[in-house]
């Protein structure tokens, strides 16, 4: 294998935005018939280089040979001529259309004046059958799943011609099972002789599937390694650029008095089901505590009333030991809560701000950053300069758009701006979703830095992996109500996935 | 000078100019079809507004209340709100300015002026307030809602004109004595309808700046605007935000209204239909880029397209409905950037490929 | 900041692209200058050989129509049609200028006047306090409105006695009526139009008093949709004849009744037509009679005085049934029985004679 023909070169490639260099001088070889996995973190300028390879972005320098011919690609049309396809992170789908209908959109075969769905439909279901796609021509997208929707764009791409197949983080939208069941498509793509470029920073899948792997880091090249020839550890170390320990460094906690209390907390939804339902729940200084539980328990709402987002019907509220059940917002914020949220594009950032804007999003209106209702500019980018340098949030400037950073660099953002309001109380809501393995060691250090500096620390993950290596202690959330208490040293995965799930019930504040 | 560097990039000189020019060609190729000669026409539109200093000053009356709607439109629009309403509050504006004018007939004019401005500025604010109030506290999309009051705008401004100032026979209001002229400039635009209005519009405009960014609360309201969400989890009280941003912008068009009254008409109209002030706001703020600068640049364009029309006409004998076309091609080109980026395509793409090689 | 910066760029450019605009047509301006008083060169040289030396192609006239416009099939376009008309048989030379908004009268007045015209006209009642301030700063100028009254010696002021023309065709619909109900459709309430309403209404009452007239306002006078869905109210409660005083909204009514006949209803449906014979544009299938509003004449009579130097200023023309300013269509007999016309014909000389006065407001 390692000898076929090169498909595809990428030759010193360079783009440069206004600001930074995010491919520089990167070449890159696709040999037919191989997997050839992208690594880098989030912002490394992996998807730069494929948006140049699909026509979506011009290369400022160097140049494209798809099987030993320099071309220009100018536009995705162009990619898809040469045999170019890209399966998006985001699909770009018409829900309420067939599958058919979204394979042929905008090359649509046609009968006379008419579609000929007729024998579209018969050519896909050729495609699923030759590479195991199992897709009905006929369902509409709405109605099927999300892996099922995923192999739809793949079919997208191959009823268009293409050889070279570029997979942008497949796997991110995918449960286990459907991501096994993608490996195997990707085998079945290549064992027919198709390319296949796969961008991701899971290493697991990595070892599993690619021949190859290319590491990326700043913009640059690191290596192309085998990947009969390496191991995980040399891979991250590689994208990360220093050694990454997967296992969390810890001291035993020094826990102090109770900061946040729950006490018999009811919150009703709209149509009046009870989300919440007698929530007790105890964080004290100097600790981690992780809620478990299966997505659509109560994390949500429990977050919304603690942070004084929604209203609880009845049951007390204390930070601090201050009374906060259902004060505005601000108030409760003034008095010590810190709060990353679950989603940072809808709740943790205004997109369209600057970073410097961002980082003074719940203090913009007290000495030193306002004085007499006008802003002082100076300060605040002081502030926004200090925190991006503390915190390392890599952006062109602090003039950026929060948009255009990448997640793991917003996530630090966030992290900066909650962590150096100097909170009693740190609320982290799937803090590591979405980032790569640098970026979660980072924030998993800062929650325990917090934890150490003697703050409570209420951690809310779907990861189980996390909630067992970051908690001091753990309380799992089951229909609104924690159902049982651990301490992760004393349970294991079995334990926890029965309680939340509802079988088993244990410990309370006991445990201890 | 890096800044001024940025302000001249080669690319936002060429998008805008490339458009004017496309409208302009577009509206050319309209003439010549209907047989009419479209260079004849074009400098008949600028003659009219610069010809003499009647027509300029008249150019900047026509200018003065689109700078003020299209203010309207772009600060609702920068706190995330569409106020459709900006006629509706124009309305109110003009029929406080009148009722607070009329009221105070034979107190110097020094006074009336300002005291009526205000109350018109106050009550368009007020009126865009309830659009504000529905849509925090009901959440009813002010869309809809700012459609509906300016049909109740209209029957209440024509209601109060008709049974409490109606000049007798005619249909319009009494005439109002006070005057917000410029008369010291009068002399030089030879009698156009000059007004403070102006001078307070361009205000208007920085203090659109300044507030929305240099201030406390202009900081809060640009992030309602971009994420409510957000804006609501970093504490800030959305819902006074809706209702203050839109009462700011009902001030802006109730000011445009108020001026109308005092510094053009000196009197008001029972109006048949809409005046349409807040539509053509709408298509100022959109040309403008919801910027306050931005606002005054497109309203000049618009207010001279519109007023150097006649001048087609009348001396190119251009008819009324071409013009509309033309006004309308080149409106269309400004706010379309994508179909001028399109056309120049080629020359970017040419120039990058002599770049890699 | 960045994001200000962008826009402040493309307002920068567009100043720029403004001032480009400016100084390219600067060249031109000579040209626009030659051609702004020149008008329709066609006609001018066709005629030219007739009118050699005649002063009738001297003379300047000037229209400025209210929101209308000229093609509004009513009183602006009966306006235009005089001018047009006198441009044919004596050469005049004319322009118009449509208005887009009441803040367009006073300039487009002011462009006549600047322009060296020797009449310049203003259509309609909502021109009167231009025309008043044009009259006012412009004492030399010669001046001349429809349907308004403006009190200075250099302006020419045209009345109708609409309420007499109405009363005529209020007596055919209260002798037509099957069903006893009448609508009246008015486009905005004015003293003009209330002259419309109050005079047909009379008419109604002074041959059928059991005849009950429906009045409704449309708010405008260029909404045909608004028109459209008053008829049908009107005709779905009972009304069988409608008089839409109303510009262009009134061609919905006839929409609508052309729409109910051909669908084939139990009673006949008529609409009364309003200021020109519209059964000429509607079909004599719909329209019962039309109230004559001759606007052409009046203009044309005031413009021939121009031309003949014989224009005084000052005077407060009121055309009435007497002086045939206002009158029912010669076409009505297609569709009006010889009784009812009689019985007009009765009323009218009782107007002219002043045994009946028709109420105006």
């Amino acid at each position: 294998m390692s000898t076929a023909a090169p498909v595809v070169e990428l030759k010193q490639i360079t783009k440069r935005f206004p600001g930074i260099v995010a491919n520089d001088s990167i070449s890159l070889t696709l040999r037919k018939g191989e997997i050839h996995a992208l690594l880098g973190e989030n912002g490394a300028g992996k998807s730069t280089l494929m948006n140049i390879l699909f026509g979506l972005y011009q290369p400022d320098e160097g140049s494209i040979e798809i099987d030993g011919k320099p071309v220009t690609i100018d536009n995705p049309n162009k990619a898809i001529k040469l045999g170019i396809g890209m399966v998006h992170q985001h699909f770009k789908l018409v829900q309420p259309f067939t599958v058919t209908e979204n394979i042929i959109l905008g090359m649509e075969p046609t009968k006379g004046l008419n579609i000929d769905y007729k024998s579209a439909s018969a050519e896909v279901a050729k495609l699923s059958e030759q590479y195991g796609l199992h897709v009905n021509p006929n369902s509409k997208i709405q109605d099927i799943s999300v892996g099922m929707q995923q192999r739809v764009e793949i079919m997208k791409t191959l009823f268009r011609g293409a050889d070279i197949l570029i997979f942008d983080e497949p796997t991110a939208v995918l449960t286990p099972q459907e991501i096994v069941e993608l490996m195997a498509i990707m085998r079945r793509l290549v064992a027919e002789g198709k390319s296949i470029i796969l961008i991701t920073h899971k290493l697991k899948e990595i070892m599993e599937i690619s021949d190859r792997v290319t590491i990326i880091r700043r913009g640059k090249v690191i290596d192309t390694v085998d990947t009969d020839n390496t191991n995980p550890n040399e891979l991250a170390e590689k994208m990360v650029g220093r050694g990454v320990t997967f296992k969390i460094e810890k001291d035993a906690p020094v826990i102090g008095q109770p900061v946040l209390q729950l006490n018999q907390v009811k919150m009703n939804d709209k149509q009046g089901v009870s989300v919440l339902n007698g929530l007790d729940l105890e964080v004290k200084a100097g600790e981690i505590v992780g809620i478990a539980g299966v997505d659509g328990n109560g994390q949500s709402e429990l977050i919304e009333a603690i942070t004084g987002l929604r209203k609880i019907d009845s049951g007390s509220i204390k930070l601090s030991g201050k009374e906060i059940a259902n004060l505005p917002a601000r108030k409760i914020i003034e008095s010590g809560l810190s709060h990353i949220p679950e989603d940072r594009h809808k709740h943790g950032l205004v997109l369209d701000f600057s970073i410097s804007e961002n980082m003074v999003l719940e203090t913009y209106y007290k000495s030193p950053f306002s004085k007499n209702g006008f802003l002082d500019r100076r300060v605040v980018d002081k502030n926004a300069e200090k925190l991006v340098q503390d915190f390392d949030v890599r952006t062109p400037s602090i003039e950026t758009k929060a948009r255009s950073l990448s997640g793991g660099n917003q996530q630090k953002a966030i992290i900066a701006r909650e962590i150096d309001k100097n909170p009693d109380l740190l609320i982290a809501a799937q803090p590591t979703r979405g980032l790569d393995v640098g970026a979660i060691e980072f924030v998993h250090k800062q929650l325990i830095g917090q934890r150490d500096q003697g703050k409570a620390v209420l951690l809310i993950s779907f990861e189980l992996d996390e909630i067992m290596n970051v908690s001091d202690r753990i309380a799992v959330i089951y229909e609104g109500r924690i159902v049982g208490e651990v301490l992760p040293q004393n349970t294991n995965d079995q334990e926890l996935g029965l309680m939340m799930a509802g079988f088993m019930e244990k410990g309370g504040q006991s445990d201890e | 000078m890096s800044r001024l560097r940025r302000i001249f990039t080669l690319d936002s000189l060429i998008v805008p100019l490339v458009a004017i020019l496309l409208g302009l060609i577009v509206g050319a190729v309209v003439m010549l079809l209907g047989g009419y000669n479209p260079f004849e026409a074009y400098s008949a539109l600028i003659k009219r507004v610069v010809g003499n200093p009647y027509d300029f000053g008249e150019t900047i009356r026509q200018i003065t209340p689109l700078i003020f709607t299209g203010l309207a439109v772009a600060f609702a629009f920068r706190s995330g709100m569409f106020n459709i309403g900006a006629d509706g509050q124009v309305l109110i504006g003009m029929t406080s300015a009148t009722a607070v004018s009329l009221s105070m007939s034979g107190v110097s004019s020094s006074i009336v002026v300002p005291v009526s401005v205000i109350a018109g500025g106050v009550a368009g604010g007020l009126w865009a307030a309830i659009a504000g109030y529905l849509k925090a506290k009901r959440g009813i999309n002010e869309v809809i809602t700012t459609i509906m009051l300016n049909w109740t705008a209209l029957y209440l401004s024509n209601y109060v004109i008709r049974h409490f100032f109606l000049l007798k026979g005619q249909n319009r209001s009494e005439d109002i004595g006070a005057s917000a002229a410029l008369t010291f400039l009068s002399g030089i635009f030879n009698n156009a309808r000059v007004h403070w209005g102006i001078v307070i519009a361009l205000l208007a405009a920085l203090f659109f700046y300044v507030y929305l960014w240099k201030t406390k609360q202009g900081y809060e309201m640009r992030a309602v605007g971009f994420n409510q969400n957000a804006a609501e989890y970093a504490g800030m009280n959305v819902g006074r935000n809706v209702v203050k941003a839109m009462f700011i912008s009902g001030v802006f068009a109730g000011l445009a209204g108020a001026f109308e009254v005092l510094g053009v008409f000196h009197y008001q109209s029972v109006f048949a239909a809409s005046p349409g002030y807040g539509f053509d706001g709408i298509a100022v703020a959109l040309l403008g880029m919801n910027h306050p600068f931005g606002v005054v640049l497109a309203a000049i364009l618009y207010g001279v397209l519109t007023y150097g029309s006649a001048g087609m006409s009348f001396a190119a004998g251009v008819p009324p409905e071409l013009i509309k076309i033309i006004i309308g091609s080149i409106i269309f080109f400004i706010a379309a950037q994508g179909i001028v980026r399109f056309v120049l395509k080629p020359f970017y793409l040419k120039r990058k490929k002599e770049k890699v090689l | 900041m960045k994001s200000m910066n962008k826009t402040f760029k493309f307002s920068l450019v567009m100043v720029l692209a403004v001032m480009m605009i400016l100084a390219g047509c600067g060249n031109n301006k000579n040209n626009a200058a030659n051609n702004g008083g020149s008008s329709n060169k066609g006609t001018e040289a066709s005629n030219g050989g007739n009118n050699g030396g005649s002063k009738a192609s001297d003379i300047k006239v000037g229209l400025v129509t209210d929101i209308g416009g000229v093609n509004d099939k009513s009183f602006n376009e009966s306006a235009w049609e005089a001018l047009e008309a006198l441009n044919k048989e004596q050469g005049i030379q004319h322009k118009y200028l449509q208005s887009s908004s009441s803040s367009d009268y006073i300039p487009n007045l002011n462009q006549f006047v600047q322009g060296g015209y020797d009449l310049t006209w203003a259509i309609g009642f909502d021109l009167g306090d231009a025309l008043k301030q044009v009259a006012d700063a412009n004492k030399d100028v010669k001046l001349a409105i429809i349907d308004s009254v403006v009190d200075a010696p250099n302006v020419e002021s045209v009345t109708f006695a609409e309420n007499e023309g109405s009363f005529l065709v209020g007596v055919v619909a209260g002798l037509t009526t099957k069903t006893n109900k009448i609508g009246f459709i008015g486009g905005a309430e004015s003293p003009v139009i209330k002259r419309f309403e109050v005079g047909f209404k009379a008419g109604v009452e002074a041959v059928n008093p059991d005849a009950e007239v429906k009045i409704t306002y449309a708010g405008a006078y260029d909404k045909p949709d608004i028109g459209k869905s008053l008829a049908s109210q009107l005709y779905d409660n009972g009304a069988d004849i409608i008089f839409p005083a109303a510009g262009q909204t009134g061609n919905g009514v006839f929409n609508e009744a052309t729409a109910r006949n051909n669908a084939g209803g139990a009673t006949k449906l008529w609409v009364i037509g309003v200021d020109k014979d519209q059964s000429l544009e509607f079909g004599d299938e719909v329209t019962l009679t039309s109230m004559i509003k001759r606007v052409d004449v009046a203009v044309k009579n005031v413009t021939q005085q121009v031309i003949d130097g014989t224009f005084k200023g000052g005077e407060i023309t009121n055309l009435t049934l007497k002086d045939d300013g206002v009158g029912i269509a010669d076409t009505s007999s297609k569709n009006v029985s010889k009784e009812v016309l009689d019985k007009v014909e009765e009323y009218k000389q009782k107007i002219i004679n002043g045994e009946i006065t028709v109420p105006a407001e």
